[in-house]
């Protein structure tokens, strides 16, 4: 069996499973829960400075699909809002109770040193294994000045990793919020403050869906709602695209990553590791089904890896990230087309009408024997893969590499770019 | 999913509780969830009445289940009794695509239940009619053939005098469909749905070539379309036939319908019935639900000849019906009047055609129902052509005499069901609508 032991920060957890700061992470009572279902690590929910805040009624935003599965989920919590002290204790009692577990503990203040310092010195006797920096939240704690207020400023995150990082002994993780135009000043101003690691992405700022009786955001609060932090499945294609820009952009390339964002299985996980990431967080998916499915995380990504021949997690770790170039590094040559297996369609017609509609009229229906028969026209396919999306069968529709029999073609060397590199002339 | 009469019951059925349950809003979102929105979708094409079968699911799955509801009956007006009784195992379930991809398909008819019966209760009547043309039409027979033409014509702006012989409109829906199809007032219910689209009157108690001719017709309306079923009964032609216990299925389930004592006695007899089709099935059953204490249904031919679906094969033999077949009446029994058994004679295929053995098995019973099949019944039908036993039409469904149209089980379009008579009913009033505007 592959050994999913990992190190993030000089973190050490028997599996890259943690579990992100959020509800699920408020409490001693949860955690052990949570550390008895196998979960590997856990980051503490985001403490402050007392006293503590004060949390509204109705708190959740979902987006369902048309049989209610979770798509997207959006919240407007805060941070704890339980007393320090008590968070603290607990933080002790889980970390002494469960030594081969990852305890990060996520902390939050205003925009002073002595904030910043003074919480993560209060949380370092706890035996923490690290610190998480919240510079996410997109509700509430911004309009206080702290959350995704500091996290959009690189200065601001520079300088409070800095201050932590003069603090204390305790590895530092930066949690770095979306809700930016480009995610490496962040994750450069990170570095350059001293940050151990980075985890990302937090929420996305978001309104989950406006109730038309109420003519009010949702989660609604007495007739009014607010934007707040949008996770779950609907998200993890954003969280993949900003971790693989840090981990290919050459300032930040090496900086460890802990990867969130519409986590729910051992795939979803294996392709944040994948593409770098050392440890990844989970919060929408347990939210949803509870702490057991980390069963199937670790059983599956113990299988997958077996059935690959990984034996340890470094074997694959960050496997994808040469693969994740520039669109201008593309293969212009090459070519795939769409086939349809005649056997295993179910004869529905939406690789037709989605074809015929919307792209490149490239699937022809022939009557069949009983049933229709759709077939690629070759000459008009451009193997965009949309058919091969909305079949319903799995494997009915395949994408097959033509051999063109031309070479590595990128669009800066493409004979129609009008800005075109001229190849070096010959020698005369 | 829904079972038969609902997993919170027994599985015997009862006279006045669903065949299948409706489907509550969880199994409505979850059902509506499967269907796959085919592209020119197969299950419409099976559909006689072409209701756009993926576009009313999806109304459903984006909570427009009124929409969906006006979807279904702007092309089947008749679209909840359709729901409840359609053999949707042959019919749009059977082309569903999801039989080839988990061998289930959509529930079409418990989703088409499920939106109509939305729109019922709401009381909503979502159509308007055309402006008055001041053209009459009348309709005689007010089954689904007639209903679904008077509804047709009046939104296009034509009145309509329906014209029925019975004492209730509604034809098989109220008196033929079997009662676990048709629980509580649903036709009646439908009924006065139908009518409040306004422009329709129905005079009851009305019988052509009795109360009214079709030359009176002809002379008082500008068009006539006849929607009369087929009130004629076949006989088995063998000797005891006459006997007190024996009766014609159709009397027998249409007095159940009614809640009315049956023709013949039911409770604790041993019932055989004769015939292999839907309304054979249907006799059988319910025959047991009304108190039989054995039910023997007993068909010429085999299995695969049966008129009944083979879904409906399996319902009755669930319920407890004998199902045997290659045996043709031959002789009822009996004495003092009442039936002690029937004699039947093995039948065998010889040649492609169908022969007796001259091998004879006696059933003793009680009751013989007889569900051989029905017929035109002549009266009334003057300077009318028929073919093959049922009124002539053409493509159009015009008769032989100008301005008369015909449709329904008394014209030979498709399958005898309800759906098939909505579909030929809305046909005609197209037809009917172009001929009064030509």
């Amino acid at each position: 069996m592959a050994d999913l032991r990992g190190t993030i920060a000089g973190i050490k957890s028997p599996n890259p499973f943690w579990l992100a700061s959020a509800p699920p992470t408020d409490k001693e009572y949860n955690i052990v829960r949570a550390f008895k279902a196998g979960w590997g690590g856990v980051v503490w929910k985001t403490l402050g400075e007392d006293p503590p805040v004060v949390n509204v009624s109705s708190r959740y935003g979902a987006l369902l699909d048309s049989n209610r599965a979770m798509i997207g989920f959006n919240n407007i919590e805060l941070i704890t809002d339980r007393p320090l002290e008590v968070n603290l204790r607990e933080i002790a009692a889980v970390k002494k109770a469960w030594p081969d577990r990852a305890v990060v503990v996520s902390l939050m203040a205003v925009m002073t040193e002595e904030a910043w310092a003074g919480l993560a010195r209060r949380i370092e006797p706890t035996g923490a294994d690290g610190l998480e920096l919240n510079f996410g939240c997109p509700h509430g704690m911004c309009e206080r000045g702290m959350g995704s207020a500091i996290g959009q400023v690189p200065e601001m995150v520079e300088q409070v990793t800095r201050w932590v990082k003069n603090a204390t002994r305790l590895p530092v993780i930066v949690k770095l919020t979306p809700n930016i135009t480009n995610v490496l000043w962040s994750a450069e101003a990170a570095k350059r403050g001293g940050a151990d690691a980075v985890s990302l992405i937090n929420t996305v700022n978001s309104i989950a869906s406006i109730d038309l009786d109420a003519m009010a955001p949702t989660p609604t609060v007495g007739g009014k709602g607010t934007h707040g932090g949008y996770c779950g499945p609907a998200v993890k294609p954003i969280a993949l695209n900003m971790v693989a820009e840090i981990a290919r952009n050459p300032d930040t390339r090496g900086l460890p990553i802990s990867g969130i964002g519409g986590i729910g299985t051992w795939r979803d996980a294996a392709e944040f590791l994948a593409l770098g990431c050392g440890s990844v967080q989970v919060c929408t998916a347990a939210m949803t089904y509870g702490f057991r499915i980390v069963e199937d995380m670790i059983d599956g990504l113990s299988a997958w890896m077996d059935e690959k021949g990984y034996r340890s997690l470094a074997d694959f770790q960050g496997r994808a990230v040469p693969n994740v170039v520039n669109w201008n590094d593309l293969n212009m040559n090459f070519v795939t087309k769409a086939k349809i297996d005649k056997d295993l369609c179910i004869d529905c017609g939406r690789c037709h009408i989605a074809c015929e509609d919307t792209s490149h009229q490239a699937i022809r229906i022939l009557s069949g024997d009983g049933k229709r028969l759709f077939e690629v026209v070759d000459e008009e396919c451009v193997g965009c893969n949309l058919c091969a999306h909305v079949c319903p069968v799995p494997d009915c529709i395949t994408m097959h590499e033509q051999d063109t029999g031309r070479p590595y073609l990128t669009w800066p060397e493409h004979p129609q770019n009008p800005a075109r590199i001229q190849p070096p002339k010959a020698a005369e | 999913m829904s079972g038969v009469n609902g997993a919170a019951h027994s599985n015997q059925l009862s006279l006045d509780r669903d065949l299948v349950s409706p489907f509550t809003a969880l199994q409505a979102m979850a059902e509506s969830s499967r269907c796959l929105y085919c592209y020119e979708a197969a299950c419409v094409t099976a559909c006689p009445t072409a209701i756009d079968i993926p576009g009313f699911i999806r109304k459903i799955g984006t909570g427009n289940v009124k929409g969906a509801a006006r979807t279904i009956l702007d092309a089947n007006i008749m679209g909840g009794t359709c729901a409840r009784a359609c053999p949707t195992e042959v019919l749009c379930e059977q082309a569903c695509v999801r039989n080839k991809a988990e061998a289930e398909p959509v529930l079409i008819g418990g989703l088409q239940r499920y939106a109509t019966d939305v729109l019922f209760k709401a009381g909503v009547q979502p159509f308007t009619r055309q402006a008055p043309t001041g053209k009459h039409v009348a309709v005689v027979g007010g089954g689904p053939a007639g209903l679904a033409c008077a509804h047709r014509l009046a939104l296009l702006g034509h009145e309509v005098a329906v014209y029925e012989a019975r004492a209730k409109a509604g034809g098989l829906n109220e008196y033929g469909l079997a009662a676990y199809k048709m629980v509580d007032d649903f036709a009646q219910r439908e009924l006065d749905f139908i009518l409040s689209l306004g422009g329709i009157t129905v005079k009851t108690g009305v019988a052509l070539g009795r109360d009214v001719t079709l030359a009176q017709l002809r002379q008082d309306f500008d068009a006539v379309f006849l929607g009369i079923g087929l009130a004629g009964i076949n006989t088995l032609g063998v000797a005891g036939e006459d006997l007190a216990g024996v009766a014609d299925a159709v009397d027998v389930i249409a007095a159940l319908r009614q809640r009315a004592a049956p023709p013949v006695s039911l409770t604790g007899r041993r019932v055989v019935v004769i015939g292999g089709g839907n309304t054979a099935v249907d006799a059988a059953i319910q025959s047991l639900c009304a108190g039989a204490a054995e039910v023997t249904m007993a068909y010429r031919r085999g299995m695969a000849e049966m008129g009944a679906t083979g879904h409906e094969q399996d319902l009755a033999r669930t319920q407890g019906v004998v199902l045997r077949t290659w045996l043709a009446p031959r002789e009822i029994l009996g004495g003092g009047g009442a039936v002690s058994g029937i004699v039947l004679e093995r039948m065998a295929m010889n040649a492609g055609r169908l022969v007796g053995t001259g091998e004879t098995v006696t059933i003793p019973c009680d009751v013989v129902l007889k569900a051989v099949g029905q017929k035109l019944a002549p009266g009334g039908l003057d300077g009318l052509a028929l073919a093959g036993g049922r009124i002539q039409v053409d493509e159009t469904l015009a008769t032989s005499l100008p301005g008369v149209y015909a449709g329904g089980d008394c014209i030979k379009s498709g399958e005898d069901l309800t759906v098939q008579s909505v579909a030929d009913g809305k046909a005609a009033a197209f037809a009917i609508d172009a001929y009064l505007k030509a």
